[in-house]
């Protein structure tokens, strides 16, 4: 899919504790993340493309490829409300 | 060394649901690294909290209501003047602030010193005078208009889409969503605040504030934004988290140089659904939160004093991002006799 080559950038200032703990200080919000959303931030703060970002958790989870592409949709999509992905991304 | 010991007036002492600055403000003083103070509280009522508090406060005078006149309230503050020698005095309500103002030269001869935004200053923020003062200073402000008369809220309201913001001139503000509502919020509002009101477009987004303190020059001494994290049912901040925004603290320098601000204020701002900042309203004192201000690296009373007193103060140049204030209430044991003396006497 052509999306997925796409790298969504989180911005730079936006701190991701160990725990999963998201903090934005632009906007003094906050967010809980699970332990494979922790991933994922993480991944695109390396700025992984997100096809690489679904092959990764393809090859380390137990799940198929439709599921993974909807589910990190949603996820990316959720980050960008939120504001925490940069504006500026890189196609 | 020994710091010198500074004797300082501090009123809005109603550490209640709908706070005062008086308090953080003293304890705020009481933390500064570069003088001692004596607090001398001034109240208006005697249920303030802040009177009963001795940790903070070493003395309290009752002074007259802003609605007494200037008069009145200078012939007090001489007579505590007499007994105390204050240095300096911060008041923290917008409500007496036009009566400080204008008694500035006369204090000033007493010996007491003030670091106020000028009358003018003082009068062109006012809610009513927003919309011209956004087109002085090229800020952007949302479209409102000031009210007189009930009958004039219907023809007002047709130039805006619902729902609109009805605001008291000092305090007080109701979002309505018909013209029912409006009259409502007019009637309410004016009965306690008196006119105008102000009808003003409802901006929808995220609202910020910023505490700071501006040197009378057009430097820029401090500035710390906020955002809201718990809000109570009158829109107080119950919590709130110091945030990181170049573009509200190039807003809040552009403010402070255009204007030439002197002294502390609030700025409180949305950031609308294009993330554009929209200054909905300038508060001329140092608001109920400052003490957040301080517990980041930036001691606005502390820096107001200095400058009041002519003492060299270096600008802040940062604070800590994503600390936060969370509010508390705590219930004190106060005995009848101290009660009885400051509503009977007017001092305790």
């Amino acid at each position: 899919m052509q999306q997925n080559q796409n790298v969504m950038k989180i911005k730079k200032n936006i701190a991701i504790s160990d725990s999963g703990f998201v903090f934005n200080p632009s906007s003094g919000e906050s967010f809980s993340v699970n332990p494979i959303g922790m991933e994922i931030m993480e991944l695109l703060k390396k700025e992984m493309p997100t096809q690489d970002i679904s092959n990764h958790i393809l090859e380390n989870y137990e799940t198929d490829a439709p599921t993974i592409d909807k589910d990190l949709y949603d996820f990316i999509t959720m980050l960008k409300q939120y504001g925490l992905i940069d504006d500026n991304e890189k196609d | 060394m020994k710091k010198t010991k500074y004797t300082i007036g501090v009123t809005a002492l109603n550490a209640i649901d709908n706070p005062g600055p008086g308090i953080p403000v003293i304890r705020a003083l009481r933390e500064s690294e570069s003088f001692d103070v004596r607090i001398i509280g001034l109240s208006y009522e005697s249920l303030e909290p802040g009177i009963y508090m001795h940790e903070l406060v070493d003395k309290v005078y009752q002074i007259p209501y802003p609605s007494a006149g200037t008069e009145l309230l200078f012939e007090r503050l001489e007579y505590i003047q007499q007994q105390e020698k204050m240095d300096i005095v911060i008041p923290n309500f917008d409500a007496e602030l036009y009566s400080f103002i204008k008694l500035e030269p006369k204090l000033k001869k007493l010996g007491i010193h003030t670091f106020l935004p000028t009358l003018e200053q003082f009068e062109e923020r006012l809610k009513v005078n927003l919309p011209e003062f956004g087109e002085k200073y090229d800020i952007p402000v949302p479209k409102s208009e000031a009210v007189y008369e009930t009958r004039k809220i219907a023809e007002i309201a047709r130039e805006f889409e619902w729902p609109v913001l009805v605001k008291g001139k000092y305090y007080d503000a109701k979002v309505v969503y018909n013209l029912e509502q409006a009259t409502m919020a007019f009637n309410t509002i004016t009965s306690k605040w008196g006119l105008p009101i102000i009808i003003q477009e409802f901006i929808h987004g995220t609202e910020f504030n910023v505490t700071g303190l501006g040197d009378g020059k057009g430097n820029t001494i401090a500035a710390v934004p906020m955002r809201k994290q718990y809000i109570t049912d009158i829109g107080k901040a119950w919590g709130g988290i110091a945030v990181s925004d170049d573009r509200l603290l190039e807003l809040t320098r552009s403010f402070i140089a255009k204007t030439k601000w002197r002294g502390g204020f609030e700025l409180e701002l949305m950031k609308n659904k294009e993330g554009e900042y929209v200054l909905l309203e300038i508060n001329p004192r140092i608001p109920a939160w400052i003490y957040l201000a301080v517990g980041v690296g930036q001691n606005i009373p502390e820096a107001l004093v200095n400058l009041a007193l002519g003492n060299e103060v270096k600008p802040f140049e940062k604070y800590d991002i994503g600390k936060m204030f969370i509010r508390y209430s705590w219930d004190m044991m106060v005995d009848l006799s101290e009660f009885e003396k400051i509503s009977t006497t007017g001092e305790l």
